[in-house]
């Protein structure tokens, strides 16, 4: 079993190719593979339960980690307490802790 | 494979995008955990660590130099290539020739995409932050 890492800097509002992600990541949980998204940058505009429906509430549910940039969220006035269910406040060091894990493949998008 | 090592290719050129600021936080975050990292700058982001660049005043909020205290990226590369020599800094030789951008911090090598692949077979992992 493989452990992907989409790293996902983009905002969905600004970037149509983020559903790209999205179907990939979960096409790869179907199979049975560990798979993260890191919400990194602009791409935490996603994790806002207020925002338009989002699929990533529903990809937590399937299985799929999701996980939140404290630094970004930060830099725009995201609090944790807005986060859509499912989707985990986490830190830069985690995500390094991911990248060396065993057997890791990691997608900047 | 007993040292943990990884692998950062970059692209962006200083001042251009987020990913710069990120790339310096996973750098930083990975040699504090005594990981070594291993950079290879292609493209702009060889202008990353540039000698010539200079801090600037900002003429909005009418503050000076000292007071504004605005980062480089050549700073922000030397103070990583500081941080217990855990830190291996590639420029691409080609980029950097037709950017004219060999005034580099110390500790910033020149090679080619060679040493990325090189590097890459080396490493635990290699993460490719491509421009948009």
């Amino acid at each position: 079993m493989t452990n992907y890492i989409f790293i996902e800097t983009r905002d969905p509002f600004d970037s149509a190719d983020t559903r790209f992600v999205e179907e990939t990541a979960a096409a790869l949980r179907q199979r049975g593979n560990d798979v993260t998204i890191f919400l990194l940058q602009n791409g935490v505009f996603a994790s806002r339960q207020n925002g338009r429906e989002s699929t990533l509430s529903r990809m937590a549910l399937a299985g799929v980690k999701i996980l939140a940039d404290d630094f970004s969220l930060c830099e725009r006035g995201i609090q944790k307490g807005e986060l859509a269910p499912g989707i985990e406040l986490s830190s830069i060091e985690t995500l390094v802790d991911s990248l060396m894990q065993e057997n890791t493949k990691a997608i900047w998008h | 494979m007993t040292e943990k090592k990884l692998t950062i290719a970059l692209m962006d050129p200083p001042y251009e995008s987020a990913n710069s600021t990120t790339a310096f936080r996973i750098i930083s975050a990975a040699l504090e955990k005594g990981i070594h990292v291993n950079v290879f700058a292609y493209e702009g982001a060889v202008c990353l660590p540039l000698k010539d660049q200079a801090p600037h005043a900002n003429p909005v909020k009418g503050t000076t130099v000292e007071e504004e205290e605005h980062p480089t990226t050549s700073a922000f590369v030397s103070a990583l290539l500081e941080m217990g020599g855990l830190l291996t800094w590639v420029n691409c030789g080609l980029c950097v020739d037709e950017r004219g951008a060999s005034n580099v911090v110390e500790g910033v090598k020149r090679g080619s995409p060679a040493d990325f692949l090189k590097m890459a077979q080396e490493s635990n992992n290699t993460l490719v932050i491509p421009t948009k």
